[in-house]
């Protein structure tokens, strides 16, 4: 049974050491019973309180790490089912699958072009998590140039895929001073992967084709001393995927059930008749913590990156960007004014649209509580009064020598009343789309800056 | 040694309601066939957790005319087929579409007025052209809507058509002519739970039965608030399979819409590198939209291109025979 805060806070040794990095003995006490953090933080804890807390302070999914020179991708601790509930914390590491059969040259060029790869959205830098090579050779010294070549393109995290522990050894070897996943250990050879990601300190990914069989295989792993454990449930279908990684997230969540509270690998591309993208797609939105993907091809990547970002954003959290008056391509006192909402999407779509016009402008960002222009009219929050106090607030109406304001398309509705809302000013209607300012520029301004 | 794992099973107390799409000759339409959209007991494709009867309905939006600014990607698809609303239709079926969803424009393609005599010419050709079931929607703004649909309702009568846009602030003449003329309506609202379930109490408080009622609770492309619409259509779900009669209707949303006016999907020049190869892009984009969204529990989705529709519905096939 889970305990309590106040419970925890008991075994706890209540001296607010504060070593864990949480203020108080309190506040960790409630981490833990949030299950979001782990006991290990505390140096002090008695023997007979570990044992007594480890059972319920454990998180339900636990959290695992691939590191690589700094770079680390964490996978788990996870608490929720629905993105809604709360917000899903750990993405999903994206890595690309590198065969030790390509050669030393075709190695170098796939992954420094894929290391190399960074995409920019909203702001945010977005690129590949690390790489997944794999001994299709089945020769371990064949292996191992492959994991020193990857290396030498790359300083990312890496997963070892080896058929063998014999093999994965010689892997493991040309990973040293990183930890890298080990792929995987199954019925047949557990007790020496084991061994071999015991005495590398590295996370073992399991492989099952039951889940019986799978949770039985991670019980014995852990009492070998392997705790850092990643599942491959051999699901490489739509329907099985969806259906197995939800049951072992139902599991972990639900029931508590230990030996399935680890994160998951997925393999989007390992079944027959599935594309690859749109299988990875769902593993991002259902339950995968790892993936490894075939094809390094920024046409796939950039949606499945940006998806990636979409699903774990905090539904509690609008993003947003701080509202007043923004400068674009150095504008001057003739330069358009244009206003949008505050929401972070809307914002990067407008300035980004302007920006590559090559105009200059002034945009005004509203406060509209981060919603979007249709959302936030709907809601209240982007109204003829809230415009017409942005436009006198951050002091446009100083900045430029016109009384012109171009309005979102969207709220078209709006313009009758903000004309009264701003007396004198001509309010220009400008398109839906923000992919269409460029020309509405050139021909809707472009035509007043003709006129005068 | 393995453990006997217990898989947690959800027992719901409610289901998605079924609505009939088209109708054939023994119903009183000309249909070829019908779709039958939701009837789910369970979450999106969890077979264990309930019954799944029907697969989600990939529709094709189809214009009255030649759209004027589509993506380049799209009409190289279609080519000439686009100038005619039938052969566009018919192209569509061909494609593998289950639903036409046939939307009317403002202007006719000479650029006048649209109006209720060619609203209902259009609808009849491609009635004529295709046995699949038909939705059509206006053009979005509340007259022109209504003096077009109006036509349209009376023209199709007993063909079970689906009739939209039904919006809180435009639903009840649309409504009226669905109910009189035997259609279905799609009652549309913008990405809010309590709002999609209001104007669906509202529409059904008109006396139209709630298995002629599917809601379209808005989504947002891939990068343009996909997040918000999808975890809208969970709670809406969510609700549903737990009771919530008001929310039991079954769902359609417009991905091929949303993504092929996001700049990632509709141009080629001028874009970053990184965005990679563009049509390539532009199809991922539509696809992975349709696809998350099916996950969140899309009864129907509405696409543009015909490689996305293939793509889908390959993994559409993938989720249904998942036993």
């Amino acid at each position: 049974m889970a305990l309590t805060g106040l419970q925890i806070y008991k075994l706890l040794p209540q001296t607010n050491c504060k070593e864990c990095g949480h203020p108080t003995c309190l506040a960790f006490a409630m981490k833990l019973a949030a299950k979001q953090a782990e006991l290990a933080l505390c140096p002090y804890v008695t023997e007979s309180a570990k044992a007594q807390l480890d059972a319920a302070s454990a998180p339900p999914i636990r959290l695992v790490a691939v590191s690589c020179n700094g770079s680390k991708v964490e996978a788990g601790n996870e608490t929720v089912l629905f993105r809604h509930e709360k917000t899903f914390y750990h993405k999903p590491g994206l890595f690309i699958r590198v065969e030790d059969t390509l050669g030393a040259e075709g190695i170098k060029t796939k992954v420094s072009e894929a290391d190399s790869y960074l995409v920019d959205y909203v702001g945010i830098k977005l690129g590949v998590d690390g790489f997944a090579v794999e001994a299709v050779s089945g020769d371990g010294a064949k292996f191992a140039e492959a994991v020193g070549a990857v290396r030498a393109a790359s300083k990312k995290p890496l997963i070892l895929i080896a058929p063998t522990p014999e093999v994965m050894a010689e892997g493991v070897k040309a990973a040293s001073g990183t930890q890298p996943l080990l792929c995987a250990a199954d019925e047949s050879n557990w007790q020496k992967m084991a061994e071999i990601a015991k005495s590398a300190k590295a996370p073992l990914a399991v492989k099952a084709e039951s889940l019986d069989k799978l949770a039985g295989l991670t019980e014995e792993i852990k009492k070998a001393g392997v705790e850092d454990i990643v599942l491959d449930p051999l699901a490489y279908g739509y329907g099985d995927s969806l259906k197995t990684l939800t049951q072992i997230r139902r599991l972990a969540l639900k029931k508590n059930f230990r030996a399935l509270g680890y994160p998951i690998i997925a393999f989007p591309s390992n079944g027959a008749g599935v594309d690859e993208t749109v299988l990875a797609a769902q593993h991002i939105a259902k339950y995968a913590g790892f993936i490894v993907l075939n094809t390094f091809d920024p046409a796939t990547l950039y949606p499945l990156l940006v998806l990636r970002q979409n699903i774990y954003t905090d539904p509690q959290k609008p993003i947003q960007v701080q509202p007043g008056l923004y400068e674009i391509n150095s504008p001057t006192a003739d330069s358009p004014l244009m206003v949008t909402t505050n929401f972070s999407i809307t914002y990067f779509a407008v300035n980004n649209e302007v920006e590559g016009s090559g105009w200059p402008a002034w945009l005004l960002v509203a406060d509209a509580e981060g919603m979007s222009v249709l959302t936030a009219w709907a809601a209240g929050k982007f109204d003829a009064d809230r415009i017409a106090k942005a436009v006198k607030s951050t002091g446009a109406e100083g900045k430029i020598n016109h009384k012109r304001l171009i309005l979102p398309g969207q709220v078209a509705v709006l313009s009758g009343e903000l004309e009264e809302s701003l007396a004198g000013w001509e309010i220009m209607v400008g398109p839906k789309e923000a992919v269409d300012i460029p020309n509405y520029l050139k021909v809707m301004w472009g035509e007043k800056a003709g006129s005068r | 040694m393995p453990i006997t794992v217990e898989i947690p099973k959800e027992k719901w107390a409610g289901k998605v309601r079924e609505v009939v799409l088209g109708a054939t000759a023994a119903d009183g339409g000309t249909r070829a066939k019908t779709v039958v959209v939701g009837g789910e007991a369970t979450l999106p494709f969890l077979h264990f957790d309930g019954a799944i009867p029907h697969p989600p309905a990939l529709a094709i939006e189809v214009r009255d005319r030649r759209p004027d600014d589509w993506s380049p990607l799209v009409y190289e698809a279609w080519g000439e087929a686009m100038n005619d609303p039938a052969e566009w239709a018919k192209a569509a079926e061909k494609a593998g579409a289950d639903l036409i969803v046939l939307t009317l424009s403002l202007t006719t393609a000479d650029r006048k007025p649209n109006t209720p005599e060619n609203a209902k010419a259009v609808v009849r050709k491609v009635l004529n052209a295709t046995g699949l079931p038909l939705a059509v929607f206006g053009p979005g703004q509340a007259e022109k809507d209504n003096e077009l649909i109006v036509p349209v309702a009376e023209e199709a009568k007993g063909e079970k058509l689906l009739l939209g846009v039904c919006e809180d602030k435009n639903y009840r003449t649309i409504v009226a002519t669905a109910m009189a003329n035997g259609h279905n309506v799609s009652s549309k609202t913008p990405m809010d739970v309590n709002l999609a379930k209001q104007l669906v109490i509202l529409i059904h408080d008109m006396g139209m039965p709630l298995d002629r009622i599917i809601m379209d609770p808005t989504t947002g492309a891939l990068a343009y608030g996909i997040e918000y619409g999808y975890s809208v259509m969970e709670r809406l779900r969510l609700a549903a399979l737990q009771g919530d009669s008001m929310t039991q209707q079954p769902m359609i949303v417009t991905p091929g819409e949303e993504t092929w006016k996001a700049k990632e999907s509709k141009v080629g020049e001028g874009v970053p590198e990184t965005w990679g190869d563009w049509k390539r892009r532009a199809i991922n984009w539509e696809t992975l939209t349709a696809a998350s969204l099916i996950h969140a529990g899309a009864d129907a989705v509405v696409l543009r291109h015909p490689e996305t529709l293939a793509r889908v519905k390959a993994m559409v096939n993938g989720l249904m025979s998942a036993n």
